[in-house]
């Protein structure tokens, strides 16, 4: 079986728009405002960009698109502080690829470089503990990003680099959490979102039972779903059928991956090297609290933080990009003011405008230009 | 081989080769003219000189462009970077409809470049210049210390000839017309980013690197008003319809199930979060032909071996109220906006 091709069947995603169609149509009877979903994941988000697959639903369907992308969610002054550590010269900072376009304040790691800073591209935190043995007389930094998807492989490599005795590889710790992330924008008053599709990577991780509180005490539908259109459309339809029915239930559309306790080794590294910071600061979101991790204090001799004493950076996000209304679902990316004008691809404002991941650079990517008026 | 008669024993090269002594003599004499089948007698002369008469007989424009390369690893499978630099130079030549005549290479050397990788690129240079009939008749060669260079640079300039009747231009696509590629996409980007081996990607993808100058003239032969050749190297397919659409005013509408792309490249491509159609190519052109040569411009693009999967993929249209643009529409019946990507395509966090 190919994958590929199995889930992005035309025919068998006929049947499926046919059905959200029934469905959608039913529910607008019994409602004034489209049924408004949020997509949790950046790879979700790219999906319903890269297959168009909005021009085949009704109107009375709206997605908003969440949170789930780790360097849209990036502030400006974690940039800074990579930044700030890449100018030693002691120091080459490793990081992701689309981490080296995002903005700070005082420009992006890729302006850092052409600058003379020492910053390169890795593929996995291993690549950087490689290149760490292979070069022992200078520091090694990972700048460490992502979601519960990518933490436990940064955990295991600082593990292995624990058991190697390897004394020059550090981390610059943004690993964040969606969970209590999540949490934060169902507690707003006005957060208009009716049900959710769930991030199945994460969830490879986590499970299914993190999620249980929003439909328990929050009352929206949660279905933690794959990243193929079929996914995204058969996630969808499960999500429209329990409004449908007037029930918020967690369901996992995602089974073939996400199994419902998750991944217990990832998880017991995670607990092993990480505790959660009191404070984490979002782009577009503000500060909420126990939704970063940081290196436990047994750690310490890896964490780059107190290994070179930096001195955080705080940035106020710009404030003409409306990035938090657009990361919240309050705005579709073309209500901005900025888009497409003060905020492209090309010279980006905010993070949602860098990777292909972000609503608004898959928004402008795939809708194009036609969307700026 | 590790020592070359003449250059040295060290087997590497040294700055030296660059002085302009003995040892830069022998580098030129037995490496680089004996490979391009150049004799030191006719080279002695700072330029080339190509007799006119024959030039002026087969056609009526000159055709000439230059091209850097700097690619990283020099050698991957499918080519290396002389065999791009020969094929790059060639095609921009004759995605303009010239028949090329002569290329310039100018290399510069890092000192410590293996003799024996030097050697191999300056003869698959040869052997490509020669499969495609044109002659590799001046250059240069300096030495830059370790660091300076990753290895080895090279830039070809080429001439070639525009016969009269020809009038192919980025401008020239018209409502009507339809889109044609030569065969799958991506697969020069793919093969160089598995080559570099930091994916730890255990999969077989060679290079498409190949001169063009047969393909287009059998393309021409059977759609003689053949509007618009470009070969779709960096920025790949979509880089070049979205300038095309640009320069001809036009929309053009891609059918996505009908793009060409091996399951390999596809799987690479999903690895990563990039597309096949945004991929660099070194052997796929795109050419745009009127919709009543279609037929014919297809089968003789499948009836060469660089073109056995050609595909239509695409119409033009007029230009849409918002200007020019390039959409894709797939099989789900959703369309999407192709735009000019914007700096180098970066692989996806997850």
């Amino acid at each position: 079986m190919r994958f590929s091709e199995a889930f992005r069947d035309p025919a068998l995603a006929e049947k499926l728009f046919t059905e959200i169609a029934r469905t959608a149509e039913t529910l607008a009877r019994s409602r004034k405002t489209p049924v408004t979903v949020m997509e949790v994941c950046g790879g979700h988000t790219h999906t319903i960009f890269r297959y168009g697959l909005k021009d085949r639903l009704p109107d009375t369907i709206e997605f908003a698109h969440g949170p789930g992308c780790p360097v849209c969610v990036l502030p400006m002054g974690r940039i800074d502080d990579a930044i700030a550590l890449a100018r030693r010269p002691d120091v080459i900072l490793t990081t992701f690829g689309d981490a080296m376009r995002v903005p700070g304040a005082q420009g992006s790691l890729l302006q850092a470089r052409a600058a003379g800073a020492d910053i390169r591209m890795v593929y996995s935190p291993l690549d950087a503990l490689e290149l760490a043995r292979k070069n022992p007389d200078r520091e090694i930094v990972f700048f460490a990003l992502g979601f519960e998807t990518t933490a436990p492989s940064t955990a295991l490599t600082v593990l292995r680099a624990a058991r190697e005795g390897i004394q020059n590889f550090s981390l610059l710790c943004q690993h964040i959490l969606i969970v209590p992330t999540l949490r934060a924008l169902l507690e707003q008053p006005d957060f208009a979102v009716d049900g959710f599709i769930g991030p199945g990577h994460v969830a490879m991780v986590t499970g299914t039972h993190p999620y249980e509180f929003v439909a328990s005490t929050f009352h929206r539908p949660f279905v933690v779903a794959g990243f193929e259109p079929l996914d995204i459309l058969q996630s969808l339809l499960m999500v429209l059928r329990q409004l449908e029915a007037g029930q918020a239930r967690v369901e996992n559309q995602y089974a073939r991956v996400v199994p419902p306790e998750g991944n217990p080794a990832a998880l017991a590294a995670m607990r092993q090297v990480y505790e959660t910071r009191p404070d984490t600061a979002w782009r577009g979101l503000g500060t909420i609290a126990f939704s970063g991790l940081q290196l436990r204090p047994t750690w310490a001799a890896f964490d780059a933080e107190r290994r070179f004493a930096l001195t955080p950076h705080t940035v106020a996000d710009p404030a003409s990009a409306r990035c938090g209304d657009v990361l919240t679902g309050r705005i579709r990316p073309t209500a901005c003011p900025a888009f497409g004008r003060d905020c492209t691809p090309d010279a980006p404002l905010g993070a949602l405008m860098v990777s292909s991941e972000g609503a608004c650079a898959a928004c402008y990517d795939y809708e194009g230009a036609r969307q700026v008026a | 081989m590790n020592s070359i008669p003449g250059i040295g024993t060290g087997g590497r090269i040294t700055m030296a080769h660059g002085g302009g002594g003995t040892a830069m003599r022998a580098l030129i004499d037995t490496l680089f003219l004996e490979a391009f089948s150049a004799t030191p007698h006719t080279a002695q002369e700072d330029q080339a000189r190509l007799p006119l008469a024959p030039l002026v007989a087969g056609g009526d424009r000159l055709a000439f462009t230059t091209d850097s390369f700097v690619v990283e690893p020099l050698e991957f499978p499918g080519g290396n970077i002389g065999t791009l630099a020969v094929c790059g130079t060639i095609n921009d030549l004759v995605v303009g409809g010239a028949r090329p005549v002569a290329l310039s290479a100018a290399f510069i050397l890092a000192e410590g470049l293996e003799l024996a990788c030097l050697r191999r690129i300056v003869a698959a240079m040869a052997d490509c210049a020669r499969e495609a009939g044109v002659r590799i008749v001046t250059g240069d060669t300096k030495v830059v210390p370790k660091g300076a260079c990753d290895g080895l640079y090279v830039t070809t300039s080429g001439v070639g000839v525009i016969p009269a009747d020809r009038a192919i231009s980025i401008t020239a696509a018209r409502p009507g017309d339809v889109v044609l590629v030569n065969g799958t996409l991506g697969d020069h980007g793919a093969a160089i980013l598995c080559a570099r081996g930091d994916l730890a990607l255990d999969v077989a993808i060679a290079s498409d690197c190949a001169p063009l100058g047969g393909l287009v003239e059998a393309l021409l032969a059977a759609a003689p008003n053949t509007r618009s050749l470009r070969d779709a190297t960096r920025g790949g397919v979509a880089g070049v319809l979205s300038e095309l659409a640009e320069a001809s005013a036009v929309s053009l509408t891609l059918d996505e199930t009908a793009l060409p792309v091996r399951p390999e490249v596809e799987g690479v491509c999903d690895i990563l979060g990039l597309e096949a159609l945004f991929l660099a190519n070194e052997g796929k052109l795109v050419a745009v032909v009127p919709q009543a040569e279609a037929e014919a411009a297809l089968a003789a693009l499948r009836a060469h071996p660089l073109g056995q999967q050609a595909a239509l993929i695409g119409t033009v249209a007029e230009a849409g109220p918002h200007g020019p643009s390039v959409v894709v529409r797939n099989a789900f019946g959703g369309r999407r906006t192709v735009t000019m990507p914007s700096g180098e395509q970066l692989p996806r966090i997850c």
